[in-house]
């Protein structure tokens, strides 16, 4: 395993909330996708049935998270400033995945976008950009 | 019934119908007048910063949507299925370790098609918040979707393949 795998694979096992949701995450080269299982817990609105949108957030953050901790060692975890969330389309009862894209990963701040889908990568079901507050360590 | 009992039943509806919140244990404390105060418990399990034992940003995220919807219930006489189109979250810093986390949102404006809401949520005093969120949500937005739409694909995605999703 590459240090980019052992450095994701511990944050993720290390985040309780992260377990509880059921998050994983796939590295191929420098290219992460996450994946969220889908799973009764999850759900919003039973009726339809619709994953909640909170939850589509959090997978969001955490996959910008699992992103930025793959870029570079931090000092410690990455602190959220801001999220804005747009929500495209429903949550199917499926697996959902999602990509972050680094815009900037500066000495204090990191600029991401997250999109997120299900059958079809063209058809995000909602996207995040976020404000984190890094410490990449100095070596 | 009066709109503030109604908003309750929905408020127990949500809370207790929606797997996400019931596996958080989200609570009502107050509703009505386009305003919806929740409580979520603190525990070990929704921890993001296992160093700090800090809750999960995600977890405010899911509170602030699920409070928002409510005062978005609690501001409409009668019943409809709402969504969530954008939610807006800053976070101001971190909720204090084995503190309950609070959400306090209302519903200031609401058209035909859109609601807007603001919220807060806090760990002692609102005054000093955790976290502070602006969301926009559509009205109506399951019209002529039936219970079980989402098993099959959606439209658009059927057009495409030519599949009728049975």
């Amino acid at each position: 395993m590459s240090d980019a795998d052992t450095r994701l694979v511990s944050m993720l096992d290390a985040i309780p909330y992260a377990r509880f949701l059921g998050v994983k995450a796939e590295l191929a080269g420098d290219e992460m996708t996450a994946m969220l299982p889908f799973a009764q817990h999850i759900v919003g609105n039973p009726m339809l049935p619709a994953i909640h949108g909170g939850v589509l957030g959090a997978f969001m953050e955490m996959t910008a998270l699992a992103q930025l901790s793959v870029a570079a060692p931090m000092k410690r975890q990455p602190r959220t400033i801001d999220v804005s969330i747009e929500y495209l389309r429903s949550g199917r009862p499926l697996t959902t995945y999602a990509r972050a894209s680094i815009k900037k990963l500066g000495r204090r701040i990191a600029n991401v976008h997250v999109e997120a889908w299900q059958e079809t990568r063209s058809a995000p079901i909602a996207t995040m950009r976020g404000l984190f507050l890094v410490a990449p360590s100095e070596d | 019934m009066s709109d503030n009992e109604q908003s309750r039943m929905i408020a127990t509806a949500m809370n207790e119908g929606s797997p996400q919140a019931k596996a958080l244990g989200f609570t009502t404390l107050e509703i009505g007048d386009s305003v919806a105060i929740l409580k979520v418990p603190y525990r070990p399990e929704i921890i993001g910063d296992p160093e700090t034992g800090v809750i999960a940003g995600g977890v405010v995220t899911t509170l602030l949507d699920h409070a928002s919807g409510q005062a978005v219930h609690a501001s409409m006489e009668t019943w409809t299925s709402i969504a969530t189109l954008d939610l807006r979250i800053d976070y101001m810093r971190a909720a204090e370790p084995g503190l309950d986390v609070l959400a306090r949102a209302h519903c200031y404006k609401l058209t035909r098609s859109v609601a807007f809401v603001r919220a807060v949520a806090y760990d002692r005093d609102p005054e000093d918040p955790v976290a502070t969120a602006q969301a926009t949500f559509m009205l109506d937005s399951s019209a002529g979707k039936k219970p079980g739409a989402n098993f099959k694909p959606p439209r658009e995605q059927r057009a495409k393949t030519g599949s009728t999703g049975q």
